[in-house]
């Protein structure tokens, strides 16, 4: 099983949704597509849509670390939605909530960004 | 069980995969099932990323035994071994900051199994145990 990585910019915001598992192998990809995304579209920030993801380790944990620091440069903030439980386990295991804000769906987070 | 492959990224997946399938006959609970999946892909990663510093010609060697309810993951590898294994366990520590690690490998280790142990010795390798006992649900049920 590997990883599907769909992105969508809705104006400075870029929606991610992954589909699959988020390990040290598939997290290469997603780093350079988001980065790339990042810079192509001038993005601030981030939406992480997690509803499909079946599996994710600490490389996962990472690799959103990353990102985070990528928009933090540009004032971006970070949100992600729609978790499971045992990912959120991992969050708070890393306290990654400390920086990064958690929304119950992609919706909701996209309405409080101003581009639903 | 036993189980070797060489150090290559896309076996993480058949490493927990593998491991999750063998110890199904345990009936755990799908939580447990996450956990080991989990432990499993971050000893495996280890093994890949520090112990043999991205050398897929090197070899992760797992073994899994199942005794009393009790399952017993070792997993191995004959890389260049960790100096200060103290500094390693410290949630966040990592070597590899730039390679974008989170530093969170062996704290989920800790967390998600009953009991861990670290063996290594710089040039030799590292060996690490996990215990975990798994609720028997099945004696709930009787």
């Amino acid at each position: 099983m590997s990883l599907t990585i769909d992105l969508e910019v809705k104006q400075d915001v870029l929606c991610i949704r992954l589909k699959g598992e988020l390990d040290h192998h598939t997290a290469e990809t997603l780093r350079s597509e988001v980065t790339n995304a990042i810079e192509k579209y001038d993005i601030q920030h981030l939406v992480l849509n997690l509803e499909h993801l079946t599996f994710m380790d600490s490389s996962g944990l990472g690799v959103i670390l990353g990102r985070y620091k990528q928009v933090k440069q540009k004032n971006g903030e970070m949100v992600v939605c729609a978790i499971s439980p045992a990912v959120k386990r991992l969050f708070e295991m890393s306290g990654l909530f400390k920086i990064i804000r958690l929304d119950e769906s992609e919706q909701y987070a996209l309405q409080r960004l101003g581009v639903a | 069980m036993q189980l070797q492959f060489y150090a290559l990224s896309q076996n993480e997946s058949f490493a927990r995969v593998t491991v999750a399938a063998f110890i199904a006959q345990l009936d755990p609970t799908l939580d447990e099932l996450t956990e080991i999946k989990t432990v499993v892909s971050e000893a495996v990663t280890n093994a890949i990323i520090h112990g043999y510093e991205g050398d897929p010609s090197g070899i992760v060697y797992i073994n899994v035994a199942i005794e009393d309810g009790y399952i017993d993951l070792t997993i191995r590898d004959e890389g260049v071994g960790i100096s200060d294994i103290e500094e390693a366990r410290q949630p966040l520590f990592t070597t590899k900051p730039e390679m974008e690690r989170s530093g969170m490998g062996f704290t989920i280790m800790e967390n998600f199994m009953d009991n861990i142990e670290i063996e290594s010795q710089p040039g030799l390798g590292t060996i690490v145990r996990l215990k975990k006992h798994l609720a028997l649900k099945n004696a709930l049920c009787n």
